[in-house]
């Protein structure tokens, strides 16, 4: 496992810069929300980002994918993480992606993944019911009860979908309702009987709340099971902790720029050793979040990796960039100063996304938890 | 690939085979282990003959050329020798100054004869290295220092006074900044001297810790004749030689810190699961599991940072003040692991010496409290954040400097 970026891959990360960097930044996410826009994300962008063949990056080419992995497209979410892209390419590569690519049925393979990697289906995974994560797996009242013929119908009530409105594949966690074994189900966005709700979060991403109200399956629509959910979610976390890291960076620049720029006293506030030691602080977490998130990338483009050692580099990536990325928001609030609390400044967009990012697949103390957990104490 | 593996297999057989049974799983950290020198002390006679015959393959000094007693074995040569090392749980043959801090400084500044003459003896370990940098009045502000040196045909008169020099009544040679031009602006004065400290005039005071241990000292110097010869680098140009090997230093440090085994996760839960006990197979309070953990995980991700920057200086992509990041975090890694292995402890961490208590917790107590000058010594740790502000993060000059 080498961390440093290969050439190709700078090349990746270089047009990935470019990209986000022309669209606007947090300007665009801005303007998103104001809008009251109902989609919450660029369609065109997206139709752009498939073109580069980024939807396929962790995907086989004998799927139609590229052929690279989680640590290239992490390179991608890093900088979308910049800039605060709200597109829901974590959803669609890294949840609803990672299920079908890693789960047992063909057909749904077959039927979704292609279309994924287009840019035709956005695609999303319906796990969460309670406030925050719990057990592990998740608790999971939701249910897949007989429906004859191995069919099922489903039943039950998920929260905090990310894109749950525009998902046109929702992936939805039931327990079977006989053998109560936990199971993953592939529901296309138009499936009878699932009903959708936009929630409006402090981060303005597209997310919601998915009722599954008898929405009838065929067999083959089951992906897998808590294995098949447990290394989706932890492929995920791993990108969510990229898309941390980008957005934690931005936020520290921000915040050196005016560091350097605002004066009192007749000097730059960064001057002042008060606020110097602290931005080195954050300097040196931010480094090695960096170091977490690249190692954690490359074990889950590991052959064969194994669960605990992907869960374990997965918590460690999560637990420290939450962590660092809620520090670094804060910090950069409070040494904007006034202007740091005005809607009009971008940095309080950084703050309530770090919020956000900290209970999306658990907070920190859940991940250093269950590092422990699968270390054996 | 295919040489590593030979190189890795010849390794393997060669240790196998001549590595003494009786250091093996005995591995000790860079304040416990084989100092050599003018009077050597060894542990037992197995480190002696460890020490010789890892010399003659130039396996102190792995890396360094072979023309100056040195391994001459490239950085993946290098890994494959210490991974076999930690594979058998070897101690290192030979620890100190020479090897980690005026070596390298040699081969990058000395002469040729300089290296010809130093260099071969700290392969060996016969020569024992101490580092006079700090002053009593020039501690921080390291530029400020006094130490005369008026130049006296081939040679310099030194007058003045060191102090905090680790293990300087042990040693026997010291490399030493001096001011050998009093007129020019502070940087621009300084010289990079080596002397020997068996020269009449050179005395050593011992002063004591707070972890009761004495490892550093005063040193006195009273007309100390040193050779022009001996100054590195040039004339006046010390400050880049010094800051160089703070460079050196501050790596070394970091990365030593959090490699040692001492206070990592394994010990600090198996002191955890003696102390407090497990419930249902986990660890029954979960406060101090979760901060094993913080610990644990602080460790791997700046173990993944040393690797980085290694991977990255391969690359050609070096993320820049590398050693000060290391110094800082590596050095509050281990004071916290060390606090927290005492804390875990109770009262059973308490103990200062005697009977009464375990000898391990009592080393463990002690090691916590010298654990405390990890942040003050080779620069303290607001001084590294000073450099990282400066010249990483581009903010600007102030008056509080
Ligand atoms: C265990 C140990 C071993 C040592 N071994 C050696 C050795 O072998 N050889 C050697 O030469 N020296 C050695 N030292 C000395 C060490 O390098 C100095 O102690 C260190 O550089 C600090 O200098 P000082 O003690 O004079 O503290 P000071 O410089 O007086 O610092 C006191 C406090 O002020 C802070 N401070 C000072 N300047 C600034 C600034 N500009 N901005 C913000 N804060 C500042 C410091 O960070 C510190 O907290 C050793 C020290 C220790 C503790």
């Amino acid at each position: 496992m080498k961390l440093a970026l290969t050439e190709d891959q700078r090349l990746i990360k270089d047009s990935a810069v470019t990209l986000w960097k022309d669209k606007g930044a947090v300007r665009r996410l801005r303007s998103l929300r104001d809008t009251g826009d109902a989609t919450g994300f660029s369609r065109e962008l997206w139709a752009e980002l498939a073109g580069l063949g980024w939807l396929g990056l962790p995907f086989p080419e004998e799927h139609g994918g590229v052929g690279l992995g989680v640590t290239e497209l992490c390179l991608v979410l890093e900088e979308a993480g910049r800039t605060l892209a709200p597109e829901p390419l974590l959803a669609t590569t890294l949840l609803a992606g990672s299920a079908l690519l890693l789960g047992d049925s063909d057909a749904a393979r077959s039927a979704w993944l292609p279309g994924l990697i287009a840019g035709d289906v956005v695609g999303t995974l319906a796990w969460q019911e309670r406030a925050r994560r719990d057990d592990d797996p998740p608790s999971c009242a939701a249910l897949a009860t007989p429906a004859g013929d191995g069919a099922v119908m489903l039943h039950g009530s998920k929260r905090e979908v990310v894109a749950g409105v525009q998902a046109d594949l929702v992936i939805v966690a039931a327990q079977h309702s006989e053998t109560r074994e936990l199971g993953l189900w592939a529901v296309p966005g138009d499936a009878a009987g699932l009903l959708r709700t936009p929630l409006s979060r402090i981060d303005h991403f597209p997310c919601a709340r998915v009722e599954l109200d008898g929405v009838r399956l065929s067999e083959d629509a089951r992906l897998g099971g808590a294995a098949l959910l447990a290394s989706a979610l932890d492929r995920a976390t791993i990108g969510l902790a990229a898309e941390a890291l980008g957005a934690m960076s931005a936020a520290f620049e921000l915040t050196l720029g005016w560091l350097r720029e605002r004066r009192q006293f007749g000097v730059p506030i960064g001057s002042f050793q008060a606020l110097q030691h602290r931005a080195a602080r954050l300097y040196i977490d931010l480094e090695l979040c960096r170091s977490a998130v690249m190692a954690a990338a490359r074990t889950a483009d590991q052959p064969r990796v194994s669960a605990a050692v992907l869960g374990q580099a997965a918590s460690l990536a999560a637990a420290r960039t939450l962590d660092t990325f809620l520090r670094v928001a804060d910090e950069a609030v409070q040494l904007h100063g006034g202007v740091g609390m005005t809607d009009e400044h971008d940095i309080g967009f950084y703050l309530k996304r770090a919020r956000v990012v900290a209970s999306t697949f658990g907070d920190a103390a859940w991940h250093r938890d269950r590092w422990a957990r699968l270390a054996g104490y | 690939m295919a040489d590593l593996e030979t190189f890795r297999a010849e390794v393997r057989a060669w240790l196998e085979e001549r590595a003494p049974a009786s250091l093996r799983g005995r591995p000790g950290d860079i304040f416990h282990g084989t100092w050599g020198g003018r009077r050597p002390d060894f542990e037992t006679p197995d480190h002696e003959r460890w020490l010789a015959m890892m010399a003659e393959r130039g396996w102190t000094a792995p890396t360094w050329p072979r023309e100056y007693g040195g391994g001459g074995l490239s950085r993946e040569q290098n890994a494959v020798l210490q991974s076999e090392l930690r594979r058998l749980r070897m101690p290192a043959p030979l620890i100190g100054f020479g090897l980690v801090m005026i070596g390298p400084t040699l081969l990058e500044f000395g002469s040729e004869e300089q290296k010809r003459e130093h260099l071969p003896p700290i392969v060996r370990g016969e020569i024992r290295w101490c580092q006079g940098y700090s002053e009593p009045g020039s501690g921080s502000d390291l530029a400020s220092l006094q130490l005369s040196a008026v130049a006296d045909g081939d040679r310099f008169i030194l007058n003045g006074q060191k102090i905090w020099t680790s293990y300087a009544d042990a040693s026997d040679w010291i490399f030493c900044l001096v001011r050998t031009d009093p007129g020019a602006k502070k940087q621009s004065g300084i010289s990079f001297i080596l002397v020997d400290m068996a020269t009449p005039g050179v005395t050593t005071r011992p002063i004591k810790l707070i972890s009761g241990a004495s490892p550093f000292c005063e040193v006195f110097f009273d007309d100390v004749p040193a050779l022009a010869r001996d100054v590195v680098g040039g004339l006046n140009n010390g400050w880049t030689v010094a800051k160089a090997l703070l460079r050196h230093e501050r790596t070394m440090v970091g990365e030593i810190f959090a490699r040692s085994v001492i206070g990592g996760e394994r010990e600090l839960l198996g002191l955890a699961r003696t102390a407090i006990g497990p419930a249902e197979g986990r660890l029954w309070d979960p406060l101090v599991r979760d901060r094993i953990v913080q610990s644990a995980m602080d460790e791997r991700a700046f173990m993944l940072t040393v690797q980085r920057i290694q991977d990255a200086a391969r690359a050609g992509q070096s993320p820049g003040a590398e050693s000060s990041i290391l110094k800082v975090y590596g050095t509050e890694l281990n004071q916290r692991r060390r606090e927290l292995a005492v804390e875990i402890a109770g009262a059973d961490g308490l103990g200062w010496e005697g009977a009464g208590y375990d000898p391990d917790a009592l080393a463990r107590t002690r090691d916590w409290l010298r654990s405390r000058g990890n942040t003050i010594e080779g620069g303290t740790t607001e001084i590294q954040l000073n450099i990282i502000a400066k010249h990483v993060l581009g903010l600007p000059d102030g008056g509080a400097r």
